[in-house]
């Protein structure tokens, strides 16, 4: 049985033992929130459902719980053993005294409250949600004017011009550069593409590269980059174009 | 035949107090005078003073229903007269088998709050964590933000539900607790005892 892996179900975390430890350790989580005995609970109840008894597990659970409630009790008496440990025996059993008549105080607090619910045990009431309560609008707190028309003045301002460059763009017809590619392929068997177009927007850049596309798929071409960034090699379609053709005919029916 | 007579003879405030009467039937919680004058729509003083006359109707042993004022408003409650009856029909879950741990933390909250855990866990001496949820739970307590301290824990404090219940008026109601004097002085005698046979 492994302590880390305990799942656990409490108010405060739930899941591995081993995440509620890194959450505390990385201070994500209050300790002071954390209920520790349904841990100990949650470990019982694993133990319980073995036969034999896995010494190594339960010592290791004693270690890192015992761990937890020291840090919480050191997060629950925050400056408290600091400051008791600093005071004389006499100063300290002056603080127990205070301490001691305060809590006793509150004791007798306690038995008049119990004295009064006693007394007032006759007392019944109606109790629930309001019925369809009409929520009254809070008024707003007062405002400044001299502020409100600072707002205002910045809600005014004219918002910047939105740059519609792109909508003039032009897209040259992609059968314009299926034309000049054929071209250069009847005078050479291979070029360079960054070459051919690099004198070109890019816009057109991109529609030749577009035509580019179209002309592999139909076979005409063959393209090869040694690698990403490379210059693209573009040459003459192989022999197999003729099979190429019927494939891509095949794939251009069935697509469509 | 004074039925008659009695229209004549009607008091001015007599509109505003049935008003009051109607609004304080369907309230489930304490009405404060200012929100009785917002829903009357009327003045203030006018409430208080029609608030008189409904009072004098309800009052116990005059009728089943009383008129009473409480956790900072004005509310309708069972006459004693009616208690048992009541008792029969409806439980009161929420005071219910308080046990001592809870009455004392509730009286911690009471008297010192909004105050932490760790603030009752320092009177007290234990933890104060199953006390402040089962409190909670019955509506006793809530939650009133956190300590400013880092990491500050939540702080709680009594609810309106605990004034009724317990008949108060206010907080300011609770009585003043003196400072128990003879008892502190021996104790301290015999803590002092103790520290000096430790310092031996």
């Amino acid at each position: 049985m492994i302590v880390r892996e305990l799942e656990l179900d409490l108010d405060a975390f739930e899941g591995p033992f081993d995440l509620l430890l890194t959450l505390i350790l990385k201070d994500e989580l209050d300790l002071r929130e954390l209920d520790v005995a349904g841990i100990v609970l949650a470990f019982l109840e694993r133990l319980a459902e073995r036969e034999s008894l896995d010494l190594e597990a339960c010592g290791e659970f004693l270690v890192l719980i015992s761990a937890l409630l020291e840090l919480k009790a050191r997060g629950l008496f925050p400056e408290e053993a600091a400051e008791l440990a600093e005071l004389e025996p006499e100063a300290a059993a002056e603080e127990l005294a205070r301490r001691l008549a305060e809590y006793r105080r509150m004791k007798d607090a306690a038995a008049w409250l119990r004295e009064r619910l006693e007394s007032e045990g006759g007392r019944f009431f109606r109790l629930g949600p309001a019925p369809l309560a009409a929520k009254v609008e809070v008024p707003l707190a007062p405002q400044d004017p001299e502020r409100l028309a600072q707002v205002i003045r910045l809600l005014a301002v004219e918002p910047p011009q939105v740059s519609l460059a792109h909508m003039a763009l032009r897209f040259p017809p992609v059968t314009q550069f299926l034309e000049r590619f054929r071209a250069v392929l009847r005078r050479r068997s291979r070029f360079d593409f960054d070459q051919e177009v690099g004198q070109l927007s890019r816009v057109e850049q991109a529609v030749a590269f577009l035509a580019l596309l179209d002309l592999r798929r139909t076979g005409e071409i063959t393209i090869e980059q040694s690698a990403p960034f490379a210059p693209i090699r573009i040459s003459r379609g192989g022999q197999e174009s003729t099979d190429r053709d019927e494939r891509t005919g095949e794939w251009t029916v069935r697509s469509a | 035949m004074d039925s008659p007579l009695r229209l004549i003879a009607t008091n001015p405030l007599d509109q505003l107090a049935r008003t009051l009467e109607a609004l304080l039937v369907v309230a489930s919680a304490p009405l404060s005078v200012e929100e009785l004058a917002e829903a009357a729509d009327d003045h203030p003083e006018r409430v208080e003073a029609a608030l008189g006359l409904v009072r004098e109707r309800y009052t116990e042993g005059r009728s089943g229903i009383v008129l009473e004022h409480v956790a900072g408003g004005w509310a309708f409650r069972s006459s004693r007269d009616a208690a048992e009856a009541c008792a029969r029909l409806f439980e009161k879950p929420a005071q219910r088998n308080l046990s001592q741990a809870a009455l004392e933390t509730l009286a911690i909250v009471a008297y010192l709050g909004p105050c932490s855990r760790p603030d009752i866990a320092r009177i007290r001496g234990v933890a104060a964590d199953s006390a402040v949820a089962n409190l909670q739970e019955r509506g006793l307590i809530a939650e009133a933000g956190r300590d400013d301290a880092a990491g500050g824990a939540i702080r709680y404090r009594t609810t309106p539900l605990f004034e009724r219940i317990f008949g108060l008026e206010s907080l300011s109601a609770l009585p003043r607790l003196d400072d128990v004097g003879a008892d502190a002085e021996q104790i301290r005698e015999r803590l002092h005892e103790v520290a000096e046979k430790r310092t031996a």
